[in-house]
């Protein structure tokens, strides 16, 4: 076990350095961060020169990345367009995300797998083709018209659930972003466990579990279910990487100021320091989740343990 | 998906009998072998034949055909339906309701609703189209091979596909078209085909390693066939059914997202027509002209539904194991 | 206890006349979405206590299906079962509830598949799966279980039983998952063992191992065993009677020695040619002609007719029925006296 996670770690250094430098270099070798910070006025050319040596942009794009991961490493992410240190953007950006990403989650694996399992177990009938026309549907609109339609019908007009997050982002107040950050997820898990406990059900073992004359309530939790779930708990796994980092939509929409609003602002503003350490911060918690997922893999299949 | 070509097993794993009946056509020695009228029937049914005749039987399959195929027409076409220009537009019917001649009102700079409407399916309709034909090739094409000669080629190509995958897609694009700037069909395109790709090759890849352990797939090897002639022949006819499948699909989260760039501002801007832009620009005034948000968000909606269903379809009839 | 059963000295009511096992006029059809295909049509036999009935036939024959709709593991729909009777013990399953049903199965019919890799939960360890069945039957204690799938594993001789206990399938040997197959079928001591091909995913030495273990095992506890194979080197050493099966009837029945001196039904014959013998090295063998039918569109009259070598009008038109044609013997042909006699 241990030889296997220190193999996987190695493996994700390529990774985590492909994709941070991928990053890099969209952010800084595309666009001109010296003239973003002027706007619409051209700076004066010994000013330009003067900030692009103290930015270390007068080097090659490869010794720029160096240089900005090894600061990275020392804690320093550089400042945002306000002059903020990055660090204190994240510092109060991503509790907010967290909390978003854990009620959206809650609602994609508790609904998404409900409904995964009330559709597969019920495989052709009424309830299996209801579950697959609302994942359709689900899937199909755009997340910030599900965004606009949840806030404007549920928190405006019927007053359901509050519309707006307040400041600090109260769970109460994350429940419609939560469902709006959740939709397609919540939909593919659906449609993942559906799929996982209809081929289960069709395999050999469990013909065997029946004919050994386990009582039916057996039969489906320790047999059908405990199978199926193996890719479902998978997948949810990787998806909270995702999660994370798909909330520049929800969060823009709701106005709530965690790490998607902030990397927008970043971007909007053209502010590469905020951008490239948000965006580090965001692979290494997906490489994390990955990590984790391959754990939970090797603990669920015995058949992969020793590979 | 090793044996889709067998004939047998597609028969047999729709018929769902345990143990697996034979259920052949009868060629039995007994019965003299007559020549049919309907020479067609007689030939057993290969997997693109047995697909069309599953798909032929699907009404989601003609509904979301017939929609697309609308689409297309009005994207090519947009006068066909809305002679008016989207862009001709009167400040002094700023979001009023429907009237007569103008069915979905009017948005926030006067401009008639369901012309922009109709001419905005064309931006929707051909960034989808480019950016799935463009990851589908490249995608296929770095993915098959990697899978074919394997080696160190694969190594390098997976290693690749995982930094992909570590990005994800919106933050890539916004990142991507921020510093691009001048979105257009183009540029969102090609930021669509540079990171959409990986999923398409590992989708190959492992399609081409199954096909490549076949039997016959060996044995034609054995029998000396060249590569180009093994990959063209053998393998490509084999792996094609799962990258269809997730080409389809693919296409419908394509359109997706490139209303969401629009909608965020970094994809296309105005005065390109888009639903993105203009359920933008509708968005701050939900409370007031709620229609103005709606029919954009209604057409994208329901041509993302299209594709996803067309491609639900494809693969149901494809992949018969997954019904 | 009953009067008949002190004159009788039998160790439960009925079994001197009854049985163990009987199966009357079954029929299975499954729909597909190209028709009704008729798996089994009319299949009629029976297995004694400490009996082993072989049942032969090429895939497709129906045998599989029978066994299914015995264990009632059958997947209905798209299943059916239109028809017929399954007395176990003297009582009908097929008119038993749900529940009733369950109880039999494991603890007085069992059944070993073929397939043990698959058919094992490959998630769970050896051990978990073979105390499941006193655990979910017995009410036993997770622990109490596990020593008692330890005696299991022992009894079906698999090396080191105390440490192997808690390794997955996957961690097996074929031959050693088939015992495990066997040891699970046994954890009860059931009545009636049905083997739905238990040494067919097996190297040949392997077989003969599984075999006679199985073999050994029915003797030691004189259970009923019923024997689904399309090898017939096996049922010569084990069966006490056959019967071959086609396009879902049984075609032939018969003692097992009689059948291999002097079949009575011309399939039969065939597959007994077309066993490779040393004494006709150098001739070619024999292959009986064509394909399986196709169960949506059985032949008219004998299902075999087009294959037949001795077919005449009559076979094409009519079905024949199982004549008696010895000491408990029967030939569905009619044409049975010229295939006997030849």
């Amino acid at each position: 076990m241990g030889r296997y996670v220190i193999r996987r770690l190695l493996q994700m250094v390529p990774v985590f350095i492909g994709t941070t430098f991928l990053i890099f270099v969209m952010v800084y070798a595309l666009g001109d961060p010296v003239a973003a910070m002027f706007g619409d006025r051209a700076p004066d050319p010994a000013t330009a020169a003067q900030i692009r040596h103290d930015l270390y942009l007068d080097h090659s794009l490869p010794a720029q990345y160096v240089h900005y991961m090894g600061q990275i490493f020392t804690g320093d992410f550089g400042k945002a367009a306000t002059g903020q240190p990055v660090t204190e953007l994240m510092g109060s950006a991503f509790p907010v995300t967290i909390r978003l990403t854990l009620v959206a989650f809650a609602f994609e694996a508790v609904i998404g797998i409900g409904l995964g399992l009330l559709a597969g177990l019920r495989r052709g009938r009424f309830a299996d083709s209801g579950v697959l026309a609302f994942t359709l549907l689900v899937v199909s609109i755009p997340t910030f018209v599900t965004a606009y339609l949840l806030q404007y019908f549920v928190g405006v007009k019927w007053g359901l659930a509050s519309p707006a997050v307040a400041d600090g982002a109260p769970f109460g107040d994350l429940i419609l972003p939560g469902v709006v950050l959740a939709g397609v997820s919540l939909a593919y898990v659906a449609r993942l466990t559906r799929t996982s406990v209809a081929e289960n059900s069709r395999a050999d073992y469990l013909r065997t579990a029946v004919a050994k004359g386990l009582p039916k309530r057996r039969v489906v939790t320790v047999h059908l279910l405990r199978n199926s779930l193996i890719p479902v708990v998978t997948f949810l796994g990787t998806d909270l990487g995702a999660l994370m980092g798909g909330a520049v939509v929800t969060e823009r929409i709701f106005n709530i100021h965690g790490v998607g609003w902030q990397l927008y602002q970043g971007i909007l503003r053209q502010n590469p320091p905020t951008v490239v350490g948000f965006v580090t911060i965001l692979v290494i918690v997906f490489l994390a989740a990955n990590l984790l997922v391959d754990l939970l893999y090797a603990v669920l299949d015995p058949r992969i343990r020793y590979v | 998906m090793s044996d889709m070509y067998d004939t047998q097993s597609l028969v047999n794993a729709a018929g769902g009998a345990p143990g697996g009946l034979p259920v052949q056509e009868p060629h039995g020695p007994g019965e003299p072998a007559k020549p049919s009228p309907d020479g067609a029937r007689e030939k057993p049914r290969s997997l693109w034949n047995d697909a069309w005749h599953d798909l032929s039987r699907k009404p989601m399959f003609y509904v979301s055909g017939l929609l697309i195929l609308f689409l297309i027409v009005i994207s090519i076409w947009p006068g066909l339906i809305a002679s008016a220009s989207p862009l001709a537009c009167d400040l002094a019917k700023s979001q009023d309701g429907p009237t007569s001649g103008h069915p979905f009102g009017f948005d926030q700079q006067g401009c008639d609703v369901y012309t922009r409407v109709v001419h905005g399916a064309r931006a929707s309709v051909s960034v989808g189209l480019f950016a799935t034909a463009g990851v589908t090739v490249l995608g296929s094409v770095l993915g098959g091979l990697a899978g074919y000669f394997g080696g160190w080629w694969d190594a390098i190509l997976s290693r690749i596909s995982d930094i992909f995958f570590g990005i994800p897609i919106l933050l890539g694009g916004v990142v991507f078209l921020s510093v691009v700037k001048g979105g257009n069909v183009t540029t969102v395109s090609i930021f669509m085909i540079l990171l959409g790709w990986p999923q398409i090759a590992r989708i190959a890849r492992g399609a081409v390693i199954t096909a490549k352990q076949q039997d016959y797939v060996q044995a034609a090897r054995a029998l000396g066939a060249g590569n180009a002639r093994m990959l063209l022949r053998h393998i490509a006819p084999n792996a094609l059914a799962p990258i269809i499948v997730v080409a389809t699909i693919a296409l419908g989260t394509y359109i997706s997202l490139e209303a969401t760039l629009s909608f965020l501002g970094v994809g296309l801007k105005p005065p390109a027509v888009s639903w993105g832009i203009d359920i933008s620009q509708a968005s701050s005034q939900i409370r007031n002209a709620p229609h103005m948000l709606l029919w954009p968000a209604g057409a994208l909606s329901v041509t993302v539904l299209a594709f996803i269903m067309l491609g639900d379809a494809v693969r149901d009839a494809l992949d018969p194991k997954l019904r | 206890m009953t009067v008949i059963d002190q004159t009788a000295g039998a160790p439960a009511p009925g079994t001197t006349t009854a049985p163990l096992l009987e199966v009357r006029d079954l029929h299975v059809e499954f729909h597909t979405r190209d028709g009704v295909a008729k798996a089994v049509n009319g299949v009629n036999y029976s297995v004694n206590a400490g009996e082993t009935l072989a049942v032969l036939g090429e895939s497709g024959s129906g045998k599989s299906v029978t066994a299914q709709a015995i264990m009632g593991i059958l997947d209905m729909p798209p299943g059916r079962i239109p028809r017929g009777e399954i007395l176990f013990q003297g009582r009908d399953m097929l008119k038993m509830s749900a529940e009733e049903r369950r109880k039999l199965r494991g603890r007085k019919i069992a059944m070993i598949f073929q397939d043990a890799l698959s058919s094992l939960n490959p998630v769970l360890s050896v051990g978990y799966q073979l105390g499941e069945m006193f655990r979910a039957h017995q009410g036993l204690s997770r622990k109490a279980a596990k020593a008692k799938a330890i005696e299991l594993m022992d009894r079906v001789r698999i090396p080191a039983a105390k440490e192997r206990v808690n390794d997955y399938p996957h961690q097996f040997s074929g031959g050693m998952r088939q015992r495990i197959m066997i040891a699970m079928a046994l954890a009860l001591e059931p009545d009636l063992i049905i083997a739905d091909e238990p040494t067919t995913a097996l190297d040949v030495t392997v077989q003969a191992q599984v075999m006679d273990l199985l073999a050994e095992l029915q003797q030691e506890f004189t259970m009923g065993l019923i024997l689904i194979t399309h090898d017939l080197g096996v049922v010569a050493d084990v069966a006490d009677k056959i019967a071959v099966m086609y396009a879902g009837r049984i075609v032939e029945d018969a003692p097992v020695h009689e059948i291999y001196k002097r079949p009575a039904h011309p399939y039969t014959k065939g597959l007994l040619q077309s066993i490779p013998r040393l004494d006709q090295k150098g001739q070619e063998l024999y292959a009986i002609k064509g394909l399986p039918p196709n169960l949506l569109r059985i032949p008219s009259g004998c299902a075999f007719n087009p294959r037949c070598p001795m077919a005449q009008d009559i076979c094409r038109t009519e079905v024949p029925v199982l004549h008696t044609v010895g000491d408990r013997r029967g030939s569905a042909c009619h044409f049975w006296k010229e295939t006997l006699g030849e």
